[in-house]
């Protein structure tokens, strides 16, 4: 049996990753990764409380999650292409164009 | 009990109304039929009117009052304007003249505006005035005359400068237009201060109670008001424009200018006598500024070349006299002199259109000369007119101006009534002089200039109003029995009680006559005195015409004497350098004025806080841009900042 805690546990580990891979990887798609990551950590913790209180409304939520994640990877992976092609680089360091 | 044309009496103003608008709307289509149209108009309006006098005469005189209203035009709270109009002698004499002077005027104008090239509009103008000043006439409340007021001062705006190609024509109407809307200031004031103090605005509450109002609130309604009569009817110090506006067309100057919309301000005042009279300083403001404009205007008259500013100066200074009559309270000549005044001097405007008609457009009378043998008739309708002026006996002026005089002399103002009669003398001299130079001597025309006769629908109106100018004044021939103070005295009177004229001289007392009910001004000056009275009126125009005869006739050489000028020729030549000082006082300060508005307060202060603000937002924008870094990552940390600080704030509350 394992406990709700070390779902928790798990889902923290996660998402500091994402965060970390967010803040310290310059490759866009890497970044892109690492909030998928981090989304999926926080759908863990939606289901993991869902258990817990014994109704379905953590995880209809996280069913929301997937759906937003699946758009905002369309959008996503369609603007990194789109960068791409600009500037042959995927490195976000590159696309500093609106810099004050 | 009422006639049924008392019913109808809205035709008169709406006729004319209704010509303005076909012609305003369709006259490009019918340019050829516009004066006749406009003249049919008039006509039918003056025969409504004429319709409406012969009822009113065959009532007895205390029942010659009828109102009726149309529709309330404002309601609010006690506030309460209708559009009504009043049926009372004075306004039916108001009307007469408005109608009948301007049917012949329109007439005139056939002939005078034929080939204009906007001739439909013109007429359209004309009718749209005459329907401001019946309105303004026939108004029974003082919101709806100063409706009638305000369209009089548009209407003649737009028909000084009818030929506003001309840059002098179109400066002229601004003139007029800015000169009343000075004077329209305090009429204004004045109405609402008569609101404040009665209530309402309708004519006979207003009129009825005026002897209970205080003398302070009487004299301040009172000036307030003559502010505007004195805008209108061109006295000191807002006569400036009337001279200026005869650029117009020559009738427009007729109608206007010498039969209708300056007479609308003795009008206004005589209607409002019963508040004049509870003040006697107004009074004495009235008749002071009417005497000193008959005097100064008379005496610029004396100087000018053109025959139509002659004209205007004289017109100024006959308004003088009214004023001054009304000021010692001879109400009922004043509204006479109005009557005669506008036949003559309607009668000699229209000839002087004559004149420049047949010669060439000269307006220039030392230009002229012997014109009495090219245009035999408007020569000898001009001299009816010009007899009227001055006051020989039989001629209509000669009543109104005596009964003006003995007016004076009766309430007591000897220094007004020796004014008044150097201000006679100078009539008899400027007008005189204008006749002598127009018309006899030898001609002085350039050459190859012709004069010639006016076509006959020129020639007919002069032929008629010379009659009415010749004859008119037998209307009214003494002021106690003649048939118009009779007529005009219900509407004029302040105070029916002999025993007090004493105690008021200058308010105008009306006798009731118990078997008749027939209502007599009282004369001041009855018996042997008026007799020298009149002859000593008569002396002094006679006398001026003597002075002019023996300088323009007589031999003395008047055009070399102008190579010297003295000092009071120029003065009179240059009407007292009055256009300058206004033009120094009021253009010249308000362009300083509008120098330190433009270039001061608005490039310094208003632009200058504008542009400061906006360089205290650029210099804010050099610290703000560094936070946009470009950087993701920097973005991705702040958003991660805000969450935790968020995430902080909610446990924090939480506990």
């Amino acid at each position: 049996m394992i406990l709700p805690a070390q779902y928790l546990a798990l889902a923290g580990l996660l998402f500091a990753t994402g965060v970390v891979g967010v803040l310290a990887r310059r490759n866009a798609i890497v970044m892109f990764m690492s909030i998928e990551l981090m989304l999926n950590a926080v759908n863990l913790t939606l289901v993991t409380f869902a258990r817990m209180h014994g109704n379905l409304d953590g995880q209809v939520l996280a069913f929301f999650v997937m759906i937003v994640a699946a758009a905002e990877a369309v959008v996503g992976l369609a603007l990194i292409v789109s960068i791409f092609r600009r500037t042959k680089s995927v490195s976000v360091d590159d696309a500093g164009e609106l810099r004050g | 009990m009422s006639a049924p044309i008392f019913e109808a009496a809205w035709l008169v103003p709406a006729l004319p109304l209704l010509g303005a608008a076909i012609l305003l709307f369709a006259g490009k289509r019918m340019s050829k039929a516009a004066g006749g149209l406009a003249t049919v108009m008039m006509a039918g309006s003056f025969s409504v009117g004429l319709w409406i006098f012969f009822e009113l005469l065959s009532m007895p005189a205390a029942e010659r009052l009828h109102t009726s209203t149309l529709y309330t035009f404002i309601k609010a709270g006690t506030f309460e304007v209708a559009l009504d109009y009043r049926i009372d002698p004075l306004s039916v004499l108001m009307i007469l003249v408005v109608t009948g002077v301007g049917s012949l005027i329109h007439l005139y104008s056939i002939g005078y505006m034929r080939g204009d090239e906007r001739e439909s509009r013109f007429f359209a103008y004309m009718n749209l005035f005459a329907f401001s000043m019946l309105l303004l006439v026939m108004a029974n409340n003082m919101l709806i005359m100063y409706v009638g007021w305000e369209l009089v001062g548009l209407s003649s705006y737009l028909l000084i400068g009818f030929w506003f190609e001309r840059p002098a024509a179109s400066t002229a109407a601004k003139k007029a237009f800015i000169t009343n809307r000075v004077g329209d200031v305090g009429f204004a004031l004045g109405i609402m201060l008569i609101f404040v103090h009665f209530g309402t605005l309708d004519f006979s509450r207003v009129l009825s109670e005026a002897g209970a109002l205080g003398t302070g609130a009487a004299t301040a309604i009172a000036l307030l008001l003559f502010a505007g009569a004195a805008g209108k009817s061109a006295q000191i110090p807002l006569h400036v424009w009337l001279p200026d506006a005869m650029e117009g067309p020559t009738p427009v100057s007729a109608l206007i200018h010498a039969a209708t919309m300056v007479t609308a301000g003795v009008y206004m005042v005589g209607r409002a006598h019963p508040i004049f009279a509870q003040s006697p300083v107004a009074m004495d403001v009235v008749a002071w500024i009417g005497l000193a404009t008959a005097l100064l205007a008379a005496f610029i008259a004396f100087t000018q070349d053109d025959i139509k500013r002659v004209l205007a100066y004289s017109t100024v200074s006959q308004l003088g006299f009214m004023f001054l009559a009304l000021g010692v309270g001879a109400t009922s000549a004043a509204i006479f002199h109005l009557f005669t005044h506008a036949f003559f001097k309607a009668l000699m405007f229209l000839g002087a259109g004559s004149v420049m008609h047949g010669s060439n457009d000269e307006t220039d009378i030392t230009k002229m000369g012997g014109l009495g043998r090219a245009m035999p008739w408007t020569a000898a309708t001009f001299v009816i007119g010009w007899f009227a002026i001055i006051g020989v006996p039989g001629f209509s002026g000669f009543f109104s101006k005596d009964q003006i005089l003995a007016g004076v002399y009766g309430s007591g103002g000897t220094i007004l009534w020796v004014g008044a009669l150097v201000a006679t003398f100078g009539t008899g001299f400027y007008m005189s002089r204008l006749v002598f130079l127009t018309f006899f001597g030898p001609s002085r025309a350039p050459e190859g200039v012709r004069a010639h006769e006016s076509p006959a629908v020129m020639v007919w109106p002069l032929a008629l109003l010379a009659v009415a100018a010749a004859g008119a004044g037998w209307f009214g021939a003494t002021v106690h029995g003649g048939g118009f103070h009779r007529f005009v005295a219900p509407s004029v009177c302040a105070a029916h009680d002999p025993a007090h004229v004493a105690e008021q001289p200058r308010v105008q007392t009306c006798t009731v006559d118990a078997a008749t009910g027939e209502v007599h001004p009282l004369e001041r000056e009855g018996g042997a005195g008026e007799l020298v009275l009149g002859s000593v009126a008569t002396a002094a125009g006679v006398a001026g015409l003597g002075a002019a005869g023996f300088m323009y006739l007589g031999g003395f050489p008047w055009q070399r004497r102008r190579e010297r000028p003295t000092l009071v020729w120029k003065a009179s030549r240059n009407k007292f350098f009055v256009d300058e000082v206004y033009q120094f006082l009021f253009t010249g300060v308000g362009k300083a004025v509008a120098a330190t508005a433009a270039f001061v307060v608005d490039r310094r202060v208003i632009d200058g806080t504008v542009s400061r603000l906006a360089h205290g937002v650029g210099a804010l924008s050099v610290v703000g841009r560094k936070l946009q870094t470009g950087m993701v990552r920097t973005y991705a940390v702040g958003v991660l900042g805000g969450v935790v600080a968020l995430g902080v704030l909610l446990v924090a509350r939480a506990r």
